[in-house]
This record gives C-alpha cells, structure tokens and sequence, in this order.
C-alpha cells in the first residue's frame, strides 16, 4: 500500500434528477480496502449535491465548464494539483471527454494520471457514427439517419412508420407518433443541441444496460448487466437487478475488444419479447448506476485506478445476480456558510 | 417433458425470480408446488398424479387448470416443451 492517501479528482457530482456518475463512483472508491483513496471533487455548479457530502468528498473545487477551452480547463486544474496533489482524475461528464482527453498529456506532466480512450476511440461510438460502428461490427441496432433539413425531415416524416424516436446530437430523446411530432422535436433539439438531428427507428423490449470496463488493449476487466425495473420520464433506470445472460457479456466483450476500449463505458440496449436485442448506444464513461457493480462483487472505479496506477488488476470473473438498486433522494442538510465558500471562493 | 428454464429461483414465499431476464413474479402455494414438481423433471401425468393426494378435485378438473397455469409459464417464456 502507498504510504500516503491517493488523492483522486471525480467529476459528475450532480446528483439530481437525471444523475451524473461521480457520486456513485466516488462510493465504489472509498469501499477499497487495498488502499486508502481520498477523494477530491471538482464541480461545475455550486449545487451539485455530491460536493457538500464531506464523508465521500473530502474537498470540492470549481471548474469551468468545457465550452470554456481546454486552456482554461488546464489552467483550474493547475491550480488545484498545486494544492492538492491529485494521482488520477476519473471524468464522468460526457461533455468533458474531449477535453480531458486532449489534455491528458499536460496533466501526466503535472504527475495527474487519466485512464481513458483515445479521441478516435471516443469518435468511433458517438451517438452520430453509432449506426455505422454496430453495422460494421454486425451489431444489431436501430435504423438511423441524420438530418440537417427540415424539408429533407418532413418528406421523410410523411412516408414513415410510426413511432420513431428522435434524438439530440448531445442529449434528449423523444417517442414521436406523426409528422407534427417530429418537426416539433427536432426544432427544440436543434435549438438545444445543433444540428444534425437524428430520428431512429422506435424500439420496443426491455431495457438493459451493460458496466464494462476496458484494459485499453482489448481485454474485458468487468462486466455486469443490469435490467431497469423503473425508468423515470427522463428516461432514467430508478431501480435495476443485475442478471445474468451471457448474451449482454458476449456483446460487451466484443464492443471492447473491436474498440480496444480503455476506461469505462456503458452500453445501452432493448431485448425484445422473443430475446433479440438492439444497441442503443454506447456511453464512453461509468453509468450513475456503477455502485451496484461493486455491491455485485465488481468494483469497476477500483479497478480503473488499479491499472491507472500501474498495479496489476486481473480480469473479474464473476458477480452476483440479483443484487438490486433502488434509487431515493434525499434532503442533505448543510448551511448557508457551505454554499458560501463554494460561491465565493470555488472551493468547499 | 416440460422443462422449466434453468437457473429459474424460488423463494419459500412463493417469490420467482428469472436470473436472465431480470423478471419476477408471485406464485400461491399451488403454484409453488407446481414448480417444484417441473424442477424435479416430472410429466404433467405425475404432477395431476401428485396434486390428487394433496387436494380434493376432479381429475379433468385439475388437468384444465394445470393446463391454465403451464400456459402462462410458456407465455411467460418460464418453460418450454422438449
């Protein structure tokens, strides 16, 4: 064991409604008990729940936001590792991929490690080239085109089978049911995210999802699926059980192995009534769900900072089915000298 | 034969629990002792056989209900006729 504390940096700290991951990862950390893990968060918002929970976080520091640029990014996270001394950052916000990507050289130099994909990687299973990945890779997954005209959609939309589902570049998706639908749909998506727009075949089954993490050369660490029992109206899974069919497994290694996929990810899919299933997409970080693969027996975060380390981390073998989350809110009482620190200093 | 879909779990409460599907369901204690019987590999002519000691019904009787309720398992995709 290292003589001192690692200090990790997580992100995604925005435990709210449609939860970021950072919570549940920083869980998975401090559950080791092969090292002693403190845990650093860096937030983009003064209220993101996860900051002000100083039994998993010992200490929060603002960041600007991606569309901020890289430099920017560098340069907060300079300041903070002149503080703090951070081993790993893990990055669990879609949106800053790119970035922490970039800059993963930069940070190596300044002695922070990241354990990640390449951009190439992260390129390959965007929600835009999804479609042709799955096709190459004789991947079974929803028909979906792009659009960037609303008359190319709209002849499209009058001689389509309803429903389909439309989706923001970024985020969002939508059932639609007729053409009014889609166009409406896809001006609030463009407004929001840009174009193009994506409409994609509409999907029925349930829907499961798949924790992987990779070596970055092509071996499979963990994974565990899991079926959401309930789905808020932002689609969220609010409760889940792992199972266990070797289909989701044999997927998730192939996903892997054909990316050569280093970090964390998640896959999104739907199984219908007679058991064949459909890639819905493919997400290049741990989901918000990730704790309940330690309390599987998988400690997918623990493992990632095992290998960012350098230390030997074997493949998981096996986890336990049945195990279940439910997911719950609840009222953090903290005090107005709290939120004032993070306010004014950026740092809690 | 009817096999029942393996790895299938059953709680003495009557609680199933499918591992690959993520599915559960309730069953009553009739129910419970049915699916007792398909995981020990019995036909449907030994489990009518067997449901006779226990309850006070007319064969035909019993054979429409067993009948009922092996539908719905193979509905349910919970077993399957080899």
């Amino acid at each position: 064991m290292p003589d001192k504390p690692l200090k990790i940096g997580v992100t995604g700290l925005n435990a709210i409604d449609s939860p970021g991951p950072g919570v549940g990862v920083a869980r998975c950390l401090k559950d080791a008990d092969d090292l002693e893990i403190e845990i650093i968060g860096l937030a983009y918002e003064t209220l993101e729940p996860g900051i002000y929970l100083h039994d998993l976080i010992k200490k929060s520091y603002q960041v600007p936001y991606p569309s901020a640029g890289t430099e920017q990014v560098f340069k907060r996270l300079s300041h903070i590792q002149s503080k703090e001394q951070l081993d790993i950052i893990i990055p669990n916000f879609d949106a800053e991929l790119w970035n922490y990507i970039k800059l993963t050289p930069r940070l190596k130099e300044i002695g922070i490690r990241i354990f990640m994909p390449s951009l190439k990687q992260l390129d390959k299973i965007n929600k835009l080239n999804l479609d042709e990945f799955a096709r190459n890779n004789d991947i079974p997954s929803p028909k979906t085109k792009k659009f960037s005209s609303i008359d190319e959609l709209e002849e499209f939309g009058r001689e389509a089978e309803y429903p389909l589902v439309i989706k923001g570049k970024f985020y969002e998706a939508f059932i639609v049911y007729n053409t009014a639908q889609l166009v409406y749909y896809y001006n609030k998506l463009n407004a929001k995210w840009g174009l193009p727009v994506l409409v994609q075949e509409f999907v029925d089954g349930n829907e499961i999802v798949v924790a992987g993490l990779g070596d970055g050369k092509g071996n499979l660490i963990g994974a565990v699926p899991l079926r959401k029992l309930f789905i808020t109206d932002k689609g969220k899974g609010w409760a889940g059980v792992v199972i266990n069919d070797q289909q989701y497994l044999d997927l998730a290694e192939k996903i892997n192995k054909v990316l050569g996929w280093k970090g964390g990810f998640e896959i999104e899919l739907k199984r219908n009534d007679n058991g064949a299933i459909s890639l819905l997409e493919i997400n290049p970080r741990f989901p918000a769900w990730i704790y309940t693969t330690a309390a599987a027996g998988q400690n997918m975060p623990l493992a990632l900072v095992h290998m960012a380390m350098g230390m030997e981390q074997v493949p998981f073998q096996q986890y336990e089915t049945g195990k279940m989350f439910v997911r719950y809110s609840w009222d953090h009482i903290t005090d107005i000298s709290e939120f004032q620190k993070i306010s004014t200093l950026g740092e809690l | 034969m009817i096999k029942l879909k393996k790895n299938i779990a059953m709680s003495e409460s009557g609680f199933i629990f499918d591992p690959t599907t993520g599915d559960s369901y309730s069953v009553n204690q009739t129910g419970s002792i049915i699916i007792e019987y398909l995981k020990e590999g019995l036909s449907e002519d030994q489990i009518i056989d067997n449901l006779k000691e226990a309850f006070d019904s007319d064969t035909e009787q019993m054979r429409n209900d067993l009948d009922d309720f092996l539908h719905y398992l193979k509905q349910l995709k919970m077993i399957d006729y080899a």
